[in-house]
């Protein structure tokens, strides 16, 4: 252009070398542990999904992943075979395991949105050592929960019933039921994350395929790059595509899991009949991701040496989050416990009496303990910034988070308004082994996920290498 | 080589600054048929070399067609295609039909988002002239690129690189086709 505007980028790119803290673009340059380069970070995170030979801590994971996707075949086949009927459930609980479990994995599968799509509209950059590897726990925990309802149909095989379509039977779905609105929300929800994650992957998959040496690489990830070739007109598309994804993630996000909690809400049954289900759910399923995102986070890093680049401060900063969301989470048990006594409703009383000291009474204390009680450990800064520690915090807040959902589906249906309809819930071997099943096809999507995908967004952290000292010499 | 098998001239440069100041320079001296390649996206290189996009547009368009398309669709059935009285509540009972209209409104601006990107980049494509040139393959990685392509009105073989020579790059190669 003119001369003028030249003389600012210089004078701009002179003045960042003096604060040396933030990058042209930006960016604090103190996300990156250690003296990062462009060549550097390719190498670190690009190595990983080119090289042959994977640790054997991954092998382990992933035979032990991969048997228990076995399982969760196994126990699907049954189901086709015999039906619903193999699970505990029954009237008055006809909602078990499969609801909790679909539950609990959407709310996992929210941080993963959360991380990638509000930290970024929010400019926290620290994501983005993270992001790419939520995102991709998101899509294949909404794969785990998506399956759960259709399972439970009783009839899986008739599932696009739920869809409207122009069908022979001259029928529409009940639009006005939630569980309608749960197949658009879900259905959306898997849809655009799946979109967010290519369109983010596109460029580092350019990057994994020029790197590539052997052939079938280079096919394998010159398809998927769709011959990306880093253009400048590219990346303007890419990236308004890609802060719009995020944009419309953000109030998406909200949106489903206030969906999912519309299912409980919307019904009669004293313990679900709340208006405070969505902003509780919302926080509790943010929570439970990120302890989820800690839990896989931790081990990975260790395995393939990625501390430069996940650094303490991620895993102070996810910490923090959990605690915030956690206390929203304890405030939500207490005001659904005063706001029982204080309606003055006896179902309603009766419900929160039960719960805690009827016959699931300890399961109730167990959520107590590991949802309300552990976390607050992380208040010390010792504690979040103690990786074995943090750990075993994110293994009891997922545990407690399935609690919670089994606590809400159980003990609120299985005594309701008529004692003469009362009744017990016993998970069979069915349930336990299609909850477990299901772990194991979250886990081996994640083994092949860090084995043949680039875990971390090379191109984000490039952004981030960019440094200032580089454009004075020009 | 001759003109015809030349897709452009491009430079190679080893930061982001050298590239954003070599497309200024270039778009002042009239170049428009050009391109810029960089391992990150740069703020305001595409505007730097004249490059548009109507995305945004794209977008609000889709979520408006998926919104009141998928409100249609609950009108529809629920007032023309299979009234049914239930207990004598509204047909048209718009407050539920409101999570179905925005799920699909998110989700039909998020399929236009996509695949907007996607076909206003031209993309996929597999085969590409710039990938002949040699050392393309650190635009994905560690180097920055300026392309001036010979369909630009302006371009001139030998002063088009006399011009790419004056920003002082790493080199100047030809691009063929």
């Amino acid at each position: 252009m003119n001369g003028n505007e030249s003389k600012q980028v210089s004078a701009n790119s002179v003045s960042s070398v003096v604060k040396a803290k933030v990058s042209p673009l930006g960016y604090p340059t103190n996300l990156l542990v250690g003296e990062q380069t462009f060549e550097t970070v390719n190498q670190t995170i690009g190595s990983v999904v080119l090289q042959d030979r994977q640790p054997r801590p991954w092998w382990i994971g992933f035979t032990v992943a991969f048997a228990l996707l076995m399982v969760f075949f196994f126990a699907v086949a049954w189901l086709l075979i015999r039906g619903v009927g193999i699970w505990g459930v029954n009237i008055p609980v006809a909602w078990g395991f499969a609801i909790v479990n679909f539950v609990w994995w959407i709310g996992i599968a929210h941080a993963g949105t959360f991380i990638s799509a509000i930290l970024l509209l929010m400019f926290q950059h620290w994501r983005t050592a993270i992001n790419r590897f939520a995102e991709a726990m998101t899509l294949f925990a909404i794969a785990c929960a998506g399956l759960f309802p259709l399972l439970h149909l009783g009839r899986p095989w008739v599932f696009y019933w739920l869809l409207p379509y122009p069908d022979t039977m001259g029928m529409w779905p009940q639009f006005r039921s939630p569980l309608v609105w749960d197949v658009f929300a879900v259905g959306t929800y898997f849809t655009v994350s799946l979109l967010f994650w290519f369109l983010g992957l596109i460029p580092d998959l350019a990057t994994v395929r020029d790197r590539a040496r052997k052939n079938w690489q280079k096919i394998f990830y010159g398809v998927l790059a769709l011959g990306w070739r880093n253009s400048a007109a590219h990346w303007q598309r890419h990236q308004i595509a890609y802060l719009l994804l995020a944009g419309l993630a953000t109030p998406l996000v909200l949106s489903v899991h206030s969906v999912v909690s519309l299912d409980f809400a919307v019904a009669q049954v004293p313990g679900w009949h709340s208006t405070m289900f969505p902003p509780y759910f919302v926080a509790g399923a943010i929570y439970s991701g990120f302890a989820m995102v800690l839990t896989i986070v931790i081990p990975v890093r260790k395995i393939y040496r990625l501390e430069n680049l996940i650094t303490l401060r991620h895993f102070n900063n996810m910490a923090n989050v959990m605690l915030v969301t956690g206390l929203i989470v304890a405030y939500g048990y207490f005001i659904e416990a005063f706001m029982s006594w204080y309606s003055g409703d006896i179902f309603d009383q009766y419900m929160m009496t039960n719960r805690a000291f009827g016959p699931y009474g300890w399961i109730f204390w167990a959520l107590m303990f590991f949802n309300v009680l552990v976390p607050q450990a992380l208040w010390s800064a010792r504690i979040r910034r103690n990786l074995v520690a943090l750990f075993l915090v994110a293994l009891a807040i997922n545990l407690g988070m399935w609690i919670e959902r089994f606590v809400i589906v159980v003990t609120s249906l299985h005594r309701d308004f008529v004692p003469s309809s009362w009744g017990m819930f016993f998970p069979t071997v069915w349930d336990w082994a299609t909850l477990f099943g299901s772990i194991g096809l979250f886990l081996t999507l994640l083994f092949l996920f860090v084995r043949f995908l680039p875990m971390i967004a090379i191109s984000e952290s490039r952004e981030l290498v960019a440094e200032p000292q580089k454009a004075t010499t020009a | 080589m001759s003109d015809k098998n030349l897709f452009g001239l491009a430079a190679e440069f080893q930061t982001h600054d050298e590239l954003f100041r070599a497309a200024e320079k270039a778009f002042a001296v009239g170049y428009r048929k050009m391109d810029g390649f960089a391992p990150f996206p740069i703020e305001g290189l595409a505007d730097a070399l004249g490059k548009k996009n109507r995305i945004p547009l794209l977008v609000l368009l889709g979520g408006i067609i998926g919104g009141a398309g998928a409100y249609y669709m609950q009108w529809y059935a629920n007032m023309v295609s299979y009234p049914i009285n239930i207990g004598g509540r509204p047909m048209h009972s718009w407050p539920s039909f409101i999570p179905i209209t925005f799920e699909l409104t998110v989700l039909c601006a998020g399929l236009t988002a996509f695949f907007g990107a996607l076909a206003s980049s031209g993309l996929p494509r597999p085969y590409h002239p710039m990938f002949n040139l040699p050392d393309f393959e650190r635009a994905s990685q560690d180097r920055f690129f300026l392309c001036i392509e010979t369909r630009d009105p302006a371009f001139d073989p030998a002063r088009t690189r006399e011009f790419l020579e004056s920003l002082q790059p790493l080199r100047v190669a030809e691009v063929p086709k």
